[in-house]
């Protein structure tokens, strides 16, 4: 019963918000297959979906605070979201004066990213969907292989604070998405389901075909140590963590209609 | 027969005293065994570790009895000092490069607590290689910004350990300055001495090359060639040297706590002007005396210790020399106190030595005999430029910064500046003896180089028309007239 009236207004929140979430544009990405990070031989099929072109901001999640208060700050489960959810926001309808409305949300847990975008009538990326798309330049759908690709993300990974910076103001790329390098970490619908363990030496030992981590020899995409580091991020993750780097943003499939 | 008779004797009774000697050490063995086996031993109360940022260590443990011991460590991204001008975004454990120190006993309860800073981009973790346990504690310590991992171990063998960040990409994290010492000391503590320091090396690996300006990004292709661009002590060019140097007084006893980070280079740790008298080899039981150079292994320690006898700068280098004098890995400690003359004499004294002929003589003679045309600028240019490389950049470095406190600066140099007929005597004939160089006092020795007045003219002006200088056209002319 409780999951059906917490249905009943999703839908009833998502027809209010569709309006705002067309706003919030989307474009479309072709499927296709590719290998990731952690595949040894098999590649991966991806289908068409659509991406929001930008992570969700501050004053969309406002929004989204104000018209569903179990995930104001005070009010959210602790089970849901850890002490550090919305940690730098002033107060449950307020988020300070130092931040700015079209910066990312950060510092919200999965659960929330999760139903943010339920309420859209959308769903977070898988893992394979979130890479895929983000291995485009802005020339090329699969840029893996460039160095200079390489070397923008490694060296944002190692800028302190991006967080703090608007949306749009990195790169758009090959599909037309932005901010997917550059500005926060994000989640994705399945972000524990390859696990780069603690011990992340060992995970290229046994039998398991996962082989992330210190003992790189075996992955099939050396140079691209960025894509380790955001196994490894989500491999530390747990869904109630709030995390001031992390944001997220949505994707919806295509319906084909077969009439 | 009597004799095979005394010799069966003679037989069994070296048996007997072979059988008591085992007898004695398999007892003496147990007994040792059950006095220290770490994993029995009780602990008494709990307090929190002492940390230390280097080169400092905290307090011995003495006579303590083991103990739970809580440690806690933060882990901060955080923008530094490399060299002068020149920053990087290092990774550490505490702020620092190397993290802070950690002392323990033989069988104490280490409570870690490991925090990472909600500013951080990365998860991080930590393998302490005292810990007998998988991964060192890495997997038990994998921890997301924000957050903090609490695990526990108890410190079973005494030694010193290195500690590092394992979490992927391994090499990357330690790269970036993820690692520090753990001290285990065995029951009763290590010897009192009357100094103690924690040094550690590190290699590191920046997009631009050794003295290139500015914020400098992690280099992933040089780090795989292990071509370093600085391999420094204490995390930055210039970490134990000028404000930073060790210091001791004649007649101390120094003990340094000398780690490896790596990630990619052995050290050969030495220390100019004195020998060891003890090394705990590889930072274990082993003791070497009277040792000139060490070996620490990437991912390895050394107890080093020696009684200072004469005062001056001892100077501590990496002897794989070239990363000493070009690549950052040098210190100096500075000993301070009576001249004993008994231990060193110093220079007594310096007279002409002349055996009638030399090669040099020789060359000169040839030198003086051709009349080489006067080079254009440019070409001047070019080749003092190669000259300087060959003879001059391994002190006064590729950008003419000097050394601090060794070499003096070429870089807007007052005393460069000030007199060309002088400049021109130090590079034919050498200079010793105390200068003062923008403020700065040097007292050491340039040898007389050996190049042609053309070569002298060519470097000179290389030198004057480079790194803000003022711009003096020297000439083959000039330098002949100096004598």
């Amino acid at each position: 019963m409780k999951t059906l009236t917490r249905l009943a207004f999703c839908i009833a929140i998502m027809i209010t918000s569709q309006a705002h979430s067309q706003s919030g544009s989307m474009v479309e990405v072709k499927g296709g297959e590719f290998i990731p990070l952690y595949g040894t031989k098999t590649e991966v099929p991806v289908k068409d979906f659509r991406m929001d072109v930008y992570p969700v901001t501050n004053a969309e999640f406002l929004k989204f605070v104000e018209e569903n208060p179990r995930w104001r700050k005070s009010q959210v489960k602790k089970l849901f979201a850890d002490d550090n959810y919305l940690r730098n926001w002033k107060n449950d309808l307020s988020f300070g004066d130092d931040m700015m409305p079209n910066s990312p949300v950060t510092n919200v847990s999965w659960f929330a990213a999760k139903n943010y975008c339920e309420c859209q009538g959308k769903r977070l990326p898988t893992v394979d969907e979130w890479e895929y798309v983000a291995m485009a330049n802005e020339t090329s759908p699969d840029a893996r292989e460039e160095k200079s690709y390489n070397q923008f993300i490694l060296s944002w990974y190692e800028t302190p604070n991006t967080y703090k910076n608007t949306i749009g103001n990195t790169f758009r790329n090959y599909w037309g998405v932005s901010d997917l390098h550059g500005l926060v970490w994000e989640w994705t619908s399945d972000f524990n389901s390859v696990m780069i363990g603690g011990e992340s030496r060992q995970d290229s030992t046994g039998d398991n075909n996962l082989f992330c981590g210190g003992a790189a020899v075996g992955a099939t995409d050396l140079m691209n140590y960025a894509a380790f580091m955001r196994y490894a991020f989500r491999g530390s993750m747990k869904a109630k963590y709030s995390i001031k780097n992390l944001g997220f943003r949505c994707v919806q499939d295509i319906e084909k209609s077969e009439l | 027969m009597k004799n095979f008779k005394n010799s069966k004797r003679s037989i069994v009774y070296v048996f007997f005293l072979a059988a008591l000697v085992a007898g004695l050490f398999t007892s003496c063995e147990k007994a040792v065994a059950a006095k220290e086996n770490p994993e029995l031993m009780k602990v008494y109360g709990e307090s929190e570790a002492e940390m230390t940022a280097p080169p400092m260590v905290p307090r011995p443990v003495g006579k303590r009895a083991a103990t739970k011991l809580v440690v806690n460590m933060e882990v901060v991204e955080k923008e530094m000092e490399m060299s002068d001008g020149v920053t990087y975004v290092y990774w550490t454990f505490d702020g620092t490069v190397p993290g802070s120190f950690i002392r323990t006993r033989v069988g104490d309860e280490i409570e870690f607590h490991l925090k990472n800073h909600p500013d951080s981009k990365l998860p991080h973790n930590i393998d302490l290689h005292a810990v007998t346990g998988p991964g060192g504690g890495a997997e038990s310590s994998f921890v997301a910004p924000g957050h903090e991992a609490v695990f526990t171990f108890k410190t079973m063998n005494p030694g010193l350990y290195v500690y590092h960040c394992a979490t992927a990409p391994v090499g990357m994290h330690i790269a970036n300055g993820m690692y520090g010492l753990i001290l285990v000391e065995p029951e009763g503590g290590l010897e009192p001495v009357d100094k103690e320091y924690y040094v550690m090396q590190g290699d590191f690996y920046t997009e631009g090359e050794n003295g290139e300006r500015g914020l400098q990004a992690f280099s992933m292709d040089k780090a795989i060639d292990e071509d370093a661009d600085y391999v420094v002590f204490n995390g930055k060019v210039g970490g134990l040297t000028g404000d930073n140097a060790l210091t001791a007084k004649v007649g101390e006893t120094v003990r340094l706590f000398v780690g490896n980070g790596g990630p990619n280079l052995v050290s050969s740790f030495h220390v100019i002007g004195e020998i060891f008298d003890k090394v705990y080899v590889e930072g274990g039981a082993m003791i070497n005396e009277n040792v000139q150079t060490t070996l620490i292994p990437a991912g390895g320690a050394a107890i080093v210790e020696f009684k200072v006898e004469v005062p001056g700068n001892l100077v501590l280098v990496d002897h794989s020399i070239f990363r000493a004098f070009n690549k950052g890995a040098l210190g100096i400690l500075k000993v301070e106190g009576e001249e004993n003359e008994k231990v060193f004499g110093g220079k007594i004294e310096e007279k002409i030595y002349n055996p009638g002929t030399s090669v040099s003589e020789v060359a000169e003679e040839t030198n003086d005999g051709e009349q080489v045309a006067e080079m254009s600028m440019a070409d001047k240019m070019e080749r003092g430029k190669q000259i300087y490389t060959q003879n001059c950049l391994a002190c006064h470095q590729a950008t003419g910064a000097g050394i601090p406190n060794a070499f003096p600066p070429l870089a807007e140099s007052d005393y460069l500046n000030a007199d060309v007929h002088r400049a021109i005597e130090v590079v034919k004939f050498g200079l010793t003896g105390e200068i003062e160089v923008n403020g700065n006092a040097y007292n050491s020795a340039m040898p007389k180089q050996n190049i042609s007045d053309e070569d002298v003219a060519a470097v000179l002006t290389y030198v004057y028309n480079n790194w803000g200088n003022n711009k003096t056209e020297v000439t083959q002319k000039m330098v002949k007239e100096v004598k």
